[in-house]
């Protein structure tokens, strides 16, 4: 009787360890093995050619990387462009989500164009818009009044901001349904209270819509910020972190260093870097969700 | 406002349907009076478009299973089966979440290299046949089954399996279906892994693909905005086939059930 409940209790921890199995050996190889490696790579200094051993240096690297003037400008470049697109794509589709949530004839196929942009890859929306903006050919440049001279991807002022604009038009279409989502979720009966006691339209969306839409208004800024830390793929194609510079992010600058310049213990320091940003804000997104439950629909 | 997000994805239409003489002359051609559908078939064949194609689709499609099956698998055993050490392995599987994969390509490209599979599929799926937040989502999601359906099964002389298969899965299809198709556009639209673990076309992903198509066919910019456009349409027809889980799957990480 007793080696029975046993041989059951081994039996049970048998199919639990063979269930979770496949993802944590997943997880050791791909993601805590590497991570553990990248800060020990930040140790070592790249050596000047290929075939000598690294050489190690401890902390100095960390150190020096940190204090760069490099590594400060590709961190505020990053902030930057998260301060571009963050608020703007928010604002945008707030007011396309508030816009389609009348009641019109043919607001269906207002919604389908509003969120048709999540169907745009990084890649598809940066390679429509290089094209448009393309100094030659582009339409947007011919508009802008800039046919054949230098393009705006090409400006060291406006590079960064193009680059933002592209970001927020590609990710319209998320925050727009992530918007409606919510706004849906507003009940019908607590607007048509406070019309009765005469709120104008702005009052209702300040004083009832907007603070009920804040838990959604959180994910979004929260997974945008994430989002701008990790933005690779429009730099790669619109701009390749130039013109001298202007949009290196820190990723780009990473990715720049790791597979271009072959210095990986620099791109490792960056690497750890890049790391505890996004921790530090994972770990924001976590506390505001133990605090706050609620559901979508 | 429609116009400004309607517009580029509308002008690419137009001028892929146009010739290159007539995208660069001005003023602009804003409709095509004589529509050249051949610039599709030039992308699909001739820009590699359809292999690209091809690469992404099994790409995304592996993964997506995977990510299914592993995070169901380790979902189910954190909600429904008793074994030492749960919580710690739970909380291991939640701390993924933090890494992003970013921070980590450095010693993962070394590791593709030393198993031998730079350019090669392995490399585009191995690395992502698992997912934290799946097997979190997942377990949420079955913890809120009620509990004597358990015992009932058990009853009944149910296993883990046929439990799994016949109560859990049937009941939790909206999850499964929302987690599915955030898996799907994840793996579909990754682009800094795939750019770096691959050389040759035989196994580039439609990104990117479509990042060498507009760098090398510059001078027949009808075939660039056919091939955007033909990258674009998978998950466009995603879109309007599944508008409803795409809303859930999208909004996943801000549902905590």
């Amino acid at each position: 009787m007793h080696s029975r409940r046993l041989s059951r209790v081994v039996r049970e921890a048998g199919v639990g360890y063979l269930f979770v199995l496949p993802a944590v050996v997943i997880f050791a190889i791909f993601v805590f093995y590497p991570l553990v490696k990248t800060a020990y790579l930040g140790f070592f200094a790249t050596p000047p050619t290929p075939n000598l051993p690294a050489r190690y240096v401890g902390l100095s690297q960390y150190r020096s990387v940190f204090s760069s003037a490099d590594f400060r400008d590709s961190l505020w470049r990053t902030v930057q462009f998260v301060l571009y697109t963050v608020p703007g794509g928010l604002v945008l589709g707030l007011a396309l989500a508030t816009l389609a949530n009348q009641r019109m004839a043919g607001i269906r196929i207002f919604r389908t164009i509003f969120s048709s942009t999540v169907a745009t890859s990084t890649a598809v929306a940066s390679v429509i818009f290089f094209t448009l903006l393309d100094p030659q050919v582009g339409l947007l440049s011919y508009w802008l009044g800039q046919r054949g001279g230098s393009g705006v991807l090409q400006s060291s002022s406006l590079a960064l901001p193009a680059v933002s604009v592209v970001t927020i038009w590609q990710n319209i279409g998320f925050t727009f349904i992530l918007m409606s989502a919510a706004l849906q979720s507003v009940p019908d009966d607590l607007l048509e209270a406070a019309r009765i006691d005469g709120a104008a339209s702005w009052t209702r969306f300040r004083r009832i819509i907007l603070p009920l839409l804040s838990p959604m208004i959180f994910f979004a800024v929260i997974i945008g910020v994430i989002g701008g830390f990790q933005a690779f793929g429009q730099i790669d194609i619109l701009t390749q972190g130039g013109p001298n510079h202007h949009t290196l992010v820190l990723i780009y600058d990473l990715y720049q260093q790791a597979f271009q310049y072959n210095n990986a213990g620099y791109a490792a320091v960056l690497s750890v870097a890049l790391f505890s940003i996004l921790l530090v804000l994972t770990f924001v997104q976590f506390w505001y969700f133990q605090r706050r439950v609620f559901y979508v629909q | 406002m429609t116009v400004v997000v309607g517009f580029p994805i509308y002008i690419t239409l137009v001028n892929a349907l146009l010739s290159p003489h007539q995208i660069g002359a001005r003023p602009p051609t804003l409709f095509p009076t004589h529509p050249q559908w051949g610039s599709f078939a030039t992308a699909f064949s001739e820009a590699h478009m359809g292999i690209y194609l091809r690469n992404s689709a099994i790409v995304t499609v592996i993964i997506t299973t995977a990510q299914l099956v592993t995070s169901i698998l380790a979902g189910y055993a954190f909600a429904f089966v008793r074994f030492p050490f749960q919580r710690t392995i739970f909380m291991i599987c939640l701390a993924t979440l933090m890494v992003p994969m970013e921070a980590t390509i450095i010693p993962n490209y070394e590791t593709i290299e030393a198993f031998g599979w730079f350019n090669s599929f392995p490399a585009l799926v191995v690395p992502f046949l698992a997912t934290g937040l799946g097997a979190f989502l997942f377990r949420q999601s079955f913890l809120g089954l009620p509990r004597d359906l358990r015992d009932a099964a058990t009853l009944d002389g149910y296993g883990h399996l046929r439990f799994l298969t016949r109560v859990v899965l049937p009941l939790n299809r909206p999850v499964i279906a929302a987690f599915g198709i955030f898996a799907f556009l994840g793996a579909w639209n990754q682009y800094l892994w795939p750019l770096i673990v691959t050389q040759t076309n035989s196994v580039r992903t439609v990104q990117i693909g479509l990042r060498q198509l507009s760098t090398t066919n510059f001078n027949q910019i009808n075939v660039v905005f056919a091939g955007t456009l033909l990258a674009a349409l998978p998950i466009f027809v995603l879109l309007l086939v599944f508008q409803k889980q795409l809303v859930r799957g999208l909004t996943a990480g801000a549902v905590k059930g």
